[in-house]
């Protein structure tokens, strides 16, 4: 059978979104420079001692602590024991904030009586600094990890649930109704219309959910924890190791940007739509 | 065959009731609350038919878009049924296919992925599912776009992979909402031949509509007046420009005299409202 079309149309080439006339990786290089500049500027300051190494220990001093720290770990436990404590209470905090939040964000956006029901909980808790209540956490769970992954989650539940509610929400109607007369109907519309419709909706979320969570997971390993990358930097701080908490502070913010990168890719990959503007 | 447009009655006997009846409307009104206002749409009666391609014209807030979306099965009748092959047909499913304005697509399936969607909903087995997908984007003319993402294609291209997508599910008929409405002229004209072919090849009951009175004489073999405040159908006749030998093309039907005048009888007819 011959294609019944005979008017070609050029299909669209996909934007990139770099300003007119300069290469894109030109800002990457501005970056790094900056970057280096700083480090430079660090460097110069210690060597020249302007400042007490107790405030500001020089990137020598600091290498020769991460060095340290790798080889014989920080207080009976391995550096990577101390990444892993951590990582794995943002992990399970965030899995369970997903697989409860989403479902649950999605069915309250199409049932009106629903998101009645939890609205006032959610909006009551959600403005809260989770340091408030997580002295009651504590009292309830102990200062072991369910506390821990506890309060996590519940930081990281609202972002999600409220992304969810309002997202669900704003699914065209004529997507709907066209799965509909494709034969969608009852569960299989949730799962291959209005999830993945949301999903880069929920991706954004999840960003935002994971930096709430990081930003209360060290706060929290500092008021109770016998581990963990942020208890490492505040147990330092006791000892006046001002080059561990260096460590401390860069290794947090060089994970939080992996964390990041991964979840951006994650969108770049899964809905590659939502990069038109 | 060629009958001429009658201008008079209200409610006109079907076109050709010798072929077995698909799809009846009986009787539909709606009435949007509150309840005294007057009805958008009032006392619709309507037969459609095996490889009928029927225009629905009309201004706007005639209701036309109300009626599409009754046969759908979107919104519930206030009052009246819709019968498809003798079934009432009350909630959407896949018997009745829907191409709308934009085209609609899945953006996070490809092509060939939105093309399966209806048949996956089917429970059709993914090999006999991947080979009338091919065979559907064939028809329109994609068979190279088939694993591009939606977002990659040009507004003509997505139209037709929408149309390909409705079809899949071989519904009873297929309803269109001014789908071209959107497009550039040139783009247009090419979705509008291309249509035709589709129809001819697919002999499926189409119902499109459109506020185009061109439109309407290029495509239809039949064609529905509606006018507003209360909705209702005014006229309902054969295409006299269709002929079911022989398809002309478009320059030729624009060309005929007979075209030029029914241009003008139905413009100051729809303009009359």
């Amino acid at each position: 059978m011959r294609p019944a079309i005979s008017v070609k149309e050029k299909p669209k080439h996909s934007r990139s979104i770099a300003r007119k006339g300069v290469h894109p990786y030109i800002y990457r290089g501005i970056s790094a420079s900056a970057v280096i500049v700083a480090g430079l500027l660090w460097w110069l300051i210690s060597s020249l001692h302007v400042v007490s190494s107790l405030f500001m220990p020089s990137p020598a001093e600091v290498w020769a602590a991460f060095l340290e720290i790798i080889k014989d770990g920080y207080k009976g436990e391995t550096l990577l024991g101390h990444i892993g404590a951590s990582l794995w209470r943002l992990f399970v905090a965030i899995s369970i904030a997903f697989v409860t939040a989403v479902p649950l964000g999605i069915l309250c956006g199409r049932f009106r009586w629903l998101q009645a029901i939890f609205d006032p909980f959610v909006e009551f808790y959600r403005p809260l600094p989770p340091l408030a209540y997580y002295s009651l956490l504590v009292l309830w769970f102990g200062i072991e990890d369910t506390s821990k992954i506890l309060l996590l989650f519940l930081s990281a539940f609202a972002p999600l649930f409220i992304t969810s509610v309002y997202s669900v929400q704003r699914v065209p109607k004529d997507r709907i109704s066209g799965a509909t007369s494709l034969g969608a109907k009852g569960w299989s519309l949730y799962i291959y219309i209005i999830f993945p419709s949301c999903l880069p909706d929920l991706l954004t979320a999840l960003r935002t959910a994971v930096g709430v969570a990081y930003s209360t997971l060290v706060a929290a390993e500092m008021v109770a924890a016998i581990s963990g990358i942020g208890w490492m930097v505040l147990d330092a701080s006791k000892f006046l190791r001002s080059d561990v908490i260096y460590v401390g502070i860069i290794i947090m913010g060089v994970i939080a940007v992996l964390i990041d990168v991964l979840i951006r890719s994650a969108m770049h990959k899964w809905c590659p739509w939502t990069e038109q503007s | 065959m060629i009958a001429t447009p009658t201008f008079t009655s209200h409610h006109s006997e079907p076109v050709h009731a010798n072929r077995s009846t698909q799809i009846i409307v009986d009787q539909v009104s709606l009435t949007y609350r509150p309840a005294w206002e007057e009805p958008v749409l009032d006392q619709i009666n309507l037969e459609l038919e095996q490889s009928e391609l029927v225009c629905v014209l009309g201004p706007s807030g005639c209701g036309k878009t109300s009626l599409l979306h009754i046969l759908a099965g979107y919104i519930p009748p206030t009052r009246g049924t819709v019968r498809i092959n003798g079934k009432e047909h009350k909630a959407p499913n896949s018997s009745v296919g829907v191409v709308f304005q934009h085209a609609n697509l899945f953006p996070w399936l490809s092509i060939a992925g939105n093309v399966e969607f209806g048949m996956k909903m089917k429970g059709i087995p993914k090999p006999l599912r991947k080979e009338k997908a091919a065979h559907y984007l064939q028809l329109v003319g994609l068979q190279e776009a088939a694993s591009k993402l939606p977002h990659q294609l040009s507004g003509g291209m997505k139209q037709r992979a929408a149309i390909a997508r409705t079809l899949a599910t071989d519904p009873s008929i297929v309803l269109m909402d001014e789908p071209f409405s959107a497009l550039d002229a040139l783009t247009r004209e090419s979705m509008q031949i291309h249509v035709r072919e589709l129809w001819a090849k697919t002999q499926k009951c189409i119902m499109f509509i459109t506020h185009d009175v061109d439109e309407a004489l290029l495509l239809s073999s039949r064609i529905l007046i509606m006018h507003a405040r209360p909705g209702r159908i005014v006229q309902d006749f054969r295409n006299p420009l269709y002929s079911e030998n022989k398809a002309r093309n478009f320059n030729e039907l624009r060309a005929d005299r007979q075209f030029l005048e029914l241009r003008e009888s139905l413009l100051s007819h729809i303009a009359s409202v």
